[in-house]
């Protein structure tokens, strides 16, 4: 019982992750993308309907990855390209996604797949203690390693630091002769492969079908994961768990009959949001702090 | 001793934003190992031309030859790549990276940490500069911070190095540290370009220096064979005129009448006024002295009506009429004119152009305003006729405040408040950060209006200001004003007493 909880809680977490880390690598580069709940349903609905046609997941995922890369350069086109407000951008660009997504994937309600096998035999997952840790996807343990790369880019490499740069002070990163703009454009179309990735994993393995609106506001957990992880990508995996677990426990409180209320529940990781915004400003530690360039739109003068 | 040989030669370069001319056919050369001022008064194309130099701006037309060949700079890579680095007025730092972070991020080669590391140390030793690699930009002092700067630009082993107004952030004593560095570079054969428009500093500094006035190569001289006054004279097109003479006021009207004026601190970082008495009277300006922090802005904001209290304040009395609750709207309307310090975002608004700028002060003047209706065209003559009168230089019709040079902006904002001819005047540090030229023009201002009649106080911790402005001066220390003495009788060095609250007579009094 409580081995199939964890595994629950694990799998919950995974897409968390995923499109987390990938807004963390925007915004450290000085961007916010807030359509990352639009993203992810471009994702998942390419991934469906790609492995529904083809039968092939890899094929489903990999439509999943690039239709999150496309609904990024959209964006990256109105915020990088046309200097437009981030904030309004991002927010329809969850809005279109919601729509179009729906729209396409009209035909494919009532419609399944196999999801993704586990990676490990079966009969692993009755080891005791460990057997959910072993009983997950290919995808799932990617996304440990995919964190742990982001940091080693973040922390030890110069391109790493190159895009920090620019996140803290584009107009620095200019004089210094680095192409802001470029430096941004990867970042976005990264995170827009991650939520893509992650929109994906939602139909192929969370819920083996397509339902309209089925990321259910996964985006915005996400986002607040950022701050939460205080824009440190290892921090992601701990607050995943953790907005993982109060999900669940969402869920499985509400069929035993729990006496608090879900909706204190679900509102739960965006307190603790709050609290972490709160301890990082009295703190006032330089390494957490948000990139101070965040939202502001970088126009070269020449 | 063999000729030095030019290293940049500007063969007439220019730039234009729109029809304003920035910069036209500069023509000079900066020789190897040499120190070479650029001077020029705020505004007169100095930054623009640097930029040219390190690729932030293309030049509309000319050439620059390195060492004799005709070179592009497209871009602060490629001239990073011919040896030219730059520390910026503005630094371009970031401060949430560490120090060591910053370095790495402006070197082309990547070397590994521990190496660079030691590299840092080596030149901040040969240099006299110290700096701890690992600590955070946002925790060290300017100073320290453009010395960030300078070792940085001095990893890429500079042939040449850019200083954008290097001295405007720093004390004294950092200035002459600075200068000993720049010193011991160009003895390496490393040339330098420093931009200022201190003269003394340049005639320090420099071997030669090229004087730009209004985008034009005035001149280029040999820092040792002129005076500052002759550099003066080239800076300002004429000879700096002299601020005139104030006329003896023989008024006994009183205009202003504060006593028993006292503050709480609001906060622990203000300080708090203790007990203060002051009159002005028609056509005389009082100057109050005071090193920054001591009560002035506290001071100015019970002048302006920024913060108002029946309780505290026993008399307020301007014209003859209690302000204590005055807003200060309502204070405008009864003929009050008043300029705080900061004139960046306190006295002007720097994304919104000068006629917004001019509304905002005189949205109540019928004339402006009718029927709640904005007439356009009268704001518009107003703005002009302040730009005209007040000789503030813009490079477009109806600029934003914030593409104004400082001493053009606080011209405009001078000119916004005396247009109206108030009747009473309070200006805090109304020359601060601001060129020789425009600085006489407004301390003219000034005088004349207080030659009409106007009762005027100064703040200023510009002593040379006080003198030349005020008929008599009081000093703030500690929320605390001295006892006021006549001009006449006042040298630099007794105020400075003062300022440091060493006059025992007015100290035992009260505090």
């Amino acid at each position: 019982m409580i081995d199939a909880l964890i595994l629950t809680i694990l799998m919950t977490s995974v897409p968390l992750v995923l499109a987390a880390t990938g807004e963390l690598v925007v915004e450290r580069s000085g961007v916010l993308n807030l359509g990352l709940e639009g993203m992810m349903l471009m994702g998942a609905v390419s991934a469906f309907a790609f492995t529904y046609a083809t039968g092939s997941l890899f094929i489903g995922l990999l439509a999943g990855i690039i239709s999150g890369a496309v609904t990024a350069a959209i964006f990256g086109f109105f915020v990088l390209g046309l200097a437009t407000n981030q904030v309004a951008t991002g927010l329809a660009l969850t809005i279109f996604g919601t729509g179009l997504s729906g729209l396409i994937g009209a035909d494919f309600v009532g419609n399944a797949i196999t999801g993704l096998p586990t990676l490990f035999p079966k009969h692993f997952g009755d080891i005791p203690f460990i057997g959910a840790f072993l009983s997950l996807d290919i995808v799932a343990y990617s996304s440990v390693i995919i964190v742990f790369l982001v940091w080693v880019f973040l922390f030890k490499t110069k391109t790493g630091l190159i895009l920090r740069a620019s996140g803290i002070s584009h107009d620095s990163a200019h004089s210094l002769g680095y192409s802001v703009l470029k430096v941004r454009w990867c970042a976005v179309l990264f995170g827009g492969m991650m939520a893509g990735l992650s929109g994906a994993y939602l139909p192929l393995m969370l819920t083996p079908h397509w339902s309209e609106g089925m990321t259910s506001g996964r985006g915005w957990i996400a986002l607040a994961l950022v701050v939460f992880a205080s824009w440190m990508p290892s921090r992601i995996i701990y607050g995943a768990i953790l907005f993982g677990t109060i999900t669940i426990m969402q869920l499985a409180g509400q069929a035993r009959g729990w006496t608090i209320p879900p909706q204190l529940l679900s509102s739960l990781p965006y307190l603790a949001t709050i609290l972490v915004l709160v301890l990082i400003s009295i703190r006032g530690s330089a390494k957490h702090a948000a990139p101070s360039n965040l939202t502001i739109p970088f126009i070269s003068s020449k | 001793m063999k000729p030095r040989s030019a290293l940049l030669q500007s063969h007439d370069i220019s730039k234009s934003f729109g029809s304003f001319i920035a910069n036209d056919k500069i023509n000079f050369n900066i020789l190897e190992g040499e120190i070479h001022g650029l001077l020029g008064e705020n505004g007169a194309g100095k930054s623009t031309f640097v930029k040219m130099v390190y690729g932030l701006l293309e030049p509309s037309m000319g050439e620059f030859f390195w060492n004799g060949n005709p070179i592009k700079i497209p871009g602060p890579q490629e001239a990073r790549n011919f040896g030219i680095g730059m520390v910026f007025q503005h630094f371009s730092l970031f401060p949430t990276l560490t120090v060591i972070e910053n370095i790495q991020l402006a070197l082309s080669e990547t070397q590994p940490l521990p190496e660079l590391r030691k590299t840092i140390i080596e030149k901040s030793q040969e240099f006299g500069i110290f700096v701890d690699p690992d600590t955070y930009i946002r925790d060290l002092s300017v100073g320290e911070q453009q010395r960030v700067e300078i070792l940085r630009c001095l990893l890429q082993n500079p042939k040449l190095l850019i200083m954008d107004e290097p001295t405007s952030v720093l004390t004294p004593q950092e200035s002459q540290q600075l200068f000993k560095i720049l010193k011991i570079l160009a003895k390496t054969g490393c040339s330098v370009l420093f931009i200022s428009h201190k003269l003394k500093e340049v005639k320090e500094i420099t071997q030669r220096a090229t004087i730009l006035r209004r985008g034009q190569v005035v001149d280029t001289v040999i820092s040792s064979e002129v005076s500052t006054g002759q550099l003066a004279k080239m800076m300002v097109g004429n000879d700096p005129q002299n601020v005139r003479k104030k006329i003896e006021h023989k008024s006994t009207k009183i205009l202003v009448k504060i006593s028993g004026l006292c503050r709480p601190a609001n906060t622990p970082f203000s300080t708090p006024l203790l007990d203060i008495n002051l009159d002005v009277k028609a056509g005389e300006i009082v100057g109050i002295a005071g090193i920054a922090g001591n009560g002035q802005s506290e001071l100015m904001e019970v002048l302006t009506g920024e913060w108002r209290s029946k309780d505290s304040i026993d008399v307020l009395d301007v014209l003859g009429v209690d302000i204590r609750d005055y807003s200060p709207h309502r204070r405008r309307q009864m003929g009050i004119g008043f300029m705080p310090e900061e004139r960046n975002g306190h006295s002007a608004v720097m994304n919104m152009t000068l006629t917004e700028n001019t509304l905002l002060t005189n949205h109540n003047n019928p004339e402006i305003q009718k029927n709640s209706i904005i007439e356009n065209n009268n704001l518009e003559n107003l703005t002009s006729n302040i730009i005209h009168d007040y000789d503030v230089r813009t490079p477009i019709q109806n600029p934003l405040a914030s593409s104004l040079s400082g001493g053009n902006l606080q011209k405009f904002v001078v000119g916004r408040e005396l247009i109206k001819k108030p009747r009473v005047f309070f200006v805090a540090q109304p020359t601060w950060g601001v060129d020789i030229g425009a600085t006489k023009f407004i301390r003219n201002a000034i005088i004349e209006l207080a030659n009409e009649g106007c009762g005027i106080i100064v703040i200023s911790q510009d002593l040379e200001e006080l003198f030349e402005l005020a008929d008599s001066v009081s000093v703030l220390f500690r929320g605390k004003l001295s006892e006021r003495k006549p001009v006449k009788e006042l040298n630099s060095q007794k105020i400075g007493l003062l300022m440091g609250g060493e006059d025992v007579s007015f100290i035992s009094r009260g505090i």
